[in-house]
């Protein structure tokens, strides 16, 4: 039995920053999707479940998108090891309760929103793609924040829990302003943004915006390297068994 | 995933409108009472030699999976039509915008019990909060039950008036 390499095969294009900058953003979409996709079966309600996997499917579309520019998108999605993958450690995180995904949703579609709106506006390769998906983002990142106004400003039980998720992904944000090869643009000016758009929101939902380190050696922020979270690996072996025990199977 | 970039368009031939409108007929798979040419996807369509054609298509949302039906259908219809040689390629930018549905789209739309899109104003998406028509009884007093719907096009509303929910296809 012949596997393919279980390395990236982009060898002829892997030096360039708009290969790094395709797999970088690209990651993020695909592992953010995967496990967004986790929720079908388990939302609180019916309305959620079909919107998280539209979420889901959103975000599925830009990565398919971003990795075809990078390489040949199945090798990359399903061949590739951990330390292979360029994303977010944020996005890794597991779902948690339904406050932790919100959490993750609101810090992660009001960053996705900035990068792909100044993306937008520039010539690289990404700009296409950006102008399309900044649009399906803008509702990622309005259903993120109605929820979040809901939670914090909810009942005991949901404020304490939305709270908690928002503290506990917070070590994840620093991460995100880390300057990304191929995405030219004012990364310093991009963190200060978003941290005004999410500390308006927490505010308004009566959350207490998270006072830990978002940065330093007790913040996370080595998922562009390559470093992952424990979780990662067995999402990556969720995701990547079926194409792995059947080489070249389709529907 | 093969994703082309917008050729030139204009100045097509009268075989190329000819193909293009038959490439437009072909109904939405999942909106049925759609044609292509009314939702606005079909970005060009091109002879690259006899029996050669090339089609440019555009996605209502980056990861629609109804492209693929789409360009099945697309192949299909123009094979029928003697065409042997059919390339269906994605074209993203410009991005579609629900500003591309016709107004003959919007009709049919309304027609079929869903709330057609608002025309854009400004820069942004159209907040989901102001008011959406009932494509059943007409009241302007519906509420949002979702942001997101049967597909990642519409989002699911309910009439205060005569109670019955409805999806709305949102504005992009």
């Amino acid at each position: 039995m012949t596997t393919p390499a279980p390395t990236p095969t982009t060898e002829k294009t892997a030096d360039t920053s708009a290969t790094a900058a395709a797999l970088a953003l690209g990651d993020d979409a695909l592992v953010l999707s995967h496990r967004l996709g986790e929720w079908a079966g388990h939302a609180p309600v019916l309305e959620e479940e079909v919107a998280l996997a539209n979420i889901a499917l959103d975000l599925l579309g830009q990565a398919r998108v971003m990795l075809s520019l990078a390489g040949d998108e199945d090798e990359l999605a399903y061949l590739r090891e951990e330390r292979a993958f360029r994303n977010l450690q944020l996005v890794e995180q597991p779902n948690g309760d339904f406050a932790h995904t919100i959490a993750r949703q609101l810090y992660f579609s009001t960053y996705q929103k900035l990068l792909y709106g100044q993306l937008a506006t520039g010539d690289s390769e990404l700009a296409g793609l950006a102008a399309k998906a900044v649009k399906e983002v803008a509702y990622h990142q309005d259903h993120a924040e109605q929820w979040t106004l809901r939670l914090g400003d909810g009942t005991e039980e949901s404020h304490r829990r939305m709270q908690r998720a928002c503290e506990a992904l917070w070590r994840f944000t620093g991460e995100m302003f880390q300057p990304v090869d191929g995405v030219d643009i004012d990364w310093q000016d991009t963190e200060r943004t978003w941290l005004a758009s999410v500390t308006s929101v927490l505010r308004q939902a009566t959350l207490t915006v998270p006072e830990g380190p978002r940065t330093g050696a007790w913040a996370a922020g080595a998922g562009r390297q390559g470093l992952h979270t424990e979780p990662f690996g067995r999402m990556l072996a969720e995701m990547q068994h079926l194409h792995r025990s059947h080489p070249g199977a389709t529907w | 995933m093969v994703t082309g970039t917008a050729a030139a368009t204009a100045a097509m031939t009268p075989l190329e409108q000819e193909l293009a409108r038959l490439a437009g007929s072909v109904p939405d798979p999942e909106l049925p009472v759609l044609t292509l040419e009314e939702l606005g996807v079909l970005r060009g369509v091109h002879l690259d030699s006899p029996g050669k054609v090339t089609v440019q298509l555009t996605p209502t949302y980056t990861g629609c999976p109804a492209i693929e039906a789409m360009t099945a259908d697309i192949e299909q219809v123009l094979h029928e039509n003697g065409i042997p040689d059919v390339s269906v390629v994605r074209v993203l930018s410009p991005a579609w915008s629900t500003d591309d549905i016709s107004a003959e789209g919007r009709r049919k739309l309304a027609e079929f019990g869903i709330a057609p899109p608002r025309p854009h104003t400004a820069e942004g998406p159209v907040a989901l909060t102001l008011s959406v028509r009932c494509p059943h009884c007409g009241s302007t007093d519906t509420e949002l039950l979702s942001r997101f719907s049967s597909t990642a096009c519409k989002a699911l509303r309910r009439c205060v008036a005569c109670r019955e929910p409805f999806d709305h296809f949102k504005e992009l």
